[in-house]
């Protein structure tokens, strides 16, 4: 026996930090992956709008931003769960503190919820803004809702802009969020960015996939969801390569990942289950013209979910007392 | 008065240390430190090939750094710069959203059973009013020292210069402001 022993007797035992870090559970993996679902709702709709430069044809296209504020705010919730101060929610809205990518998400999400609202306003057929200011009008709301129709018929060129631009805030935030946060090995990627709003843009077209398009719709959205799927993987191939070839804390991210505690669910559930197989899937059902089977997007919408989970338990795992 | 800015800083005799725990126990009473939570801990490390073996011991707690990234992923601005670079957490303020715990490579912090979160303050309360902090008073060994580094006649100040101290993880950036004696 030549190696040197190091004996170390850590005598502090905080809860939900020793011996590593628990202090977000499911609330926060759950509300990542609602934002960057969020964020693909708004920014797909609005491309697809944009490219074919009229409105949007099929109902579950049109009411895509109204289900990205649902999500949101059911994410939101989650958020909202996880505070150990409830009390003080309001303070996120009471200050911006530009350093912090939490700081900056919540001020996204307060954007994102007046874009969703009137790009979804505009998207409504006459039958149903005739229907919802009826309803709306036993509140004495009629009024308000006409001028938001108005500034959202008037401005729908510029809604689908800054639909794509706060969705991507959005998709963005999510991974920086984690990203920013060296301390914790399996996080301390530039690459968390991208990948979290490729994965928001992939489980969006996903969900799209499971509502009733048209087909032409449903050909674009595939299509989409596909190249998202091949982007998604080659960035995780550019998070994996990055550890690999970092320094001795970056290889313990990489190690954990792959072959580590987490790494028989990341292969499993993000790698196989949530991408390579719903892209073989999509590429068969693509070059036989088949009709699409509803697997395929629910697999997208479990690996999306599975990333953010293993991602956030490696994160709190890992961390300099191991060095 | 100096012009200097204060750059509060704590030196820790490690071959003075008996870890004894004294310090954790005093930052305890001092600050009200809720049970099954600790400010300061007690790192005992042996390291070597027997029969020539190394220990030491460290007491360790906040780095107070200066580039502190608990500081910068606080949304609220609950987490900041107080008096000497003491890195402090206004309670009203704090959301208990944890970034600043997941975001410190000390793991130094701990969500407070009231909901906000917790750290050791360099007991600015008591610097303040000119005493040391709790666990510095009552270290038994004397191995423990607080001062500010902007001082050169400080105790912390002569005991950086006189013998060779190491900071924890400067590989961090954070710039840690506790320093180890060897």
């Amino acid at each position: 026996m030549n190696d040197a022993m190091l004996e170390v007797v850590h005598g502090r035992h905080n809860a939900l930090i020793d011996p590593s870090l628990t202090i977000w559970n499911w609330e926060i993996p759950v509300y990542l992956f609602l934002g960057g679902l969020a964020a693909g709702l708004l920014i797909l709709p609005a491309l697809l709008e944009l490219r074919a430069g009229d409105r949007l044809r099929s109902a579950a296209l049109r009411w895509a931003p109204w289900i990205s504020a649902g999500l949101l705010s059911l994410g939101m919730l989650a958020l909202f769960l996880d505070l150990s101060y409830k009390a003080h929610v309001y303070r996120f809205y009471l200050a911006f503190e530009p350093t912090s990518p939490m700081s900056w998400g919540s001020w996204i999400l307060m954007l994102a919820y007046p874009v969703a609202i009137l790009l979804g306003l505009g998207g409504l057929s006459s039958g149903e803004r005739e229907r919802l200011s009826a309803w709306l009008g036993r509140f004495w709301l009629k009024a308000p809702l006409t001028f938001a129709i108005g500034l959202a018929d008037s401005m729908r060129r510029s809604l689908l802009w800054a639909a794509i631009a706060v969705g991507a805030g959005l998709g963005i935030y999510t991974g920086v969020l984690l990203g920013a946060m060296s301390a914790r090995l399996a996080w301390n990627s530039g690459v968390l960015g991208p990948l979290f709003l490729t994965s928001g843009l992939s489980t969006g077209a996903a969900l799209l996939l499971l509502l009733r398009l048209d087909h032409s719709e449903r050909h674009s959205v595939m299509l989409f969801d596909a190249g998202a799927i091949v982007a998604e993987m080659l960035l995780i191939a550019v998070l994996l390569i990055g550890f690999a070839s970092g320094d001795r804390t970056a290889q313990h991210a990489f190690w954990q990942l792959t072959s580590g505690p987490w790494g028989a669910a990341f292969w499993a559930l993000v790698v196989v289950t949530g991408l390579a197989v719903p892209l073989v899937m999509e590429a068969i059902e693509f070059r036989r013209r088949l009709p699409m089977v509803a697997l395929t997007p629910v697999l997208v919408l479990v690996g999306g979910l599975a990333l953010r989970f293993v991602l956030l338990a490696a994160g709190q795992a890992s961390g300099f007392r191991d060095f | 008065m100096s012009n200097s800015i204060q750059r509060f800083a704590m030196v820790v005799d490690t071959r003075l240390c008996v870890a004894c725990k004294a310090c954790v126990l005093a930052c305890k009473a001092e600050n009200a430190v809720p049970d099954g939570y600790a400010r300061d801990w007690l790192i005992e490390e042996v390291r070597g090939q027997f029969p020539h073996l190394a220990a030491e011991n460290r007491s360790e707690r906040c780095n107070h750094c200066s580039r502190p990234p608990c500081v910068a992923s606080c949304p609220t601005g609950a987490s900041h710069l107080a008096q000497g670079g003491a890195v402090l957490v206004t309670h009203g303020k704090c959301t208990g959203c944890k970034a600043c715990i997941a975001s410190c490579p000390y793991d130094a912090r701990y969500p407070h059973p009231a909901g906000y979160v917790d750290k050791c303050t360099f007991c600015l309360h008591r610097v303040e009013a000119g005493k040391l902090p709790a666990c510095v008073e009552v270290c038994p060994t004397s191995c423990l020292h607080f001062g500010d580094l902007s001082n050169q006649d400080s105790d912390v100040s002569r005991l950086l210069r006189s013998r060779q101290g190491k900071v924890l993880h400067p590989e961090t950036g954070c710039r840690p402001n506790v320093y180890f004696l060897a």
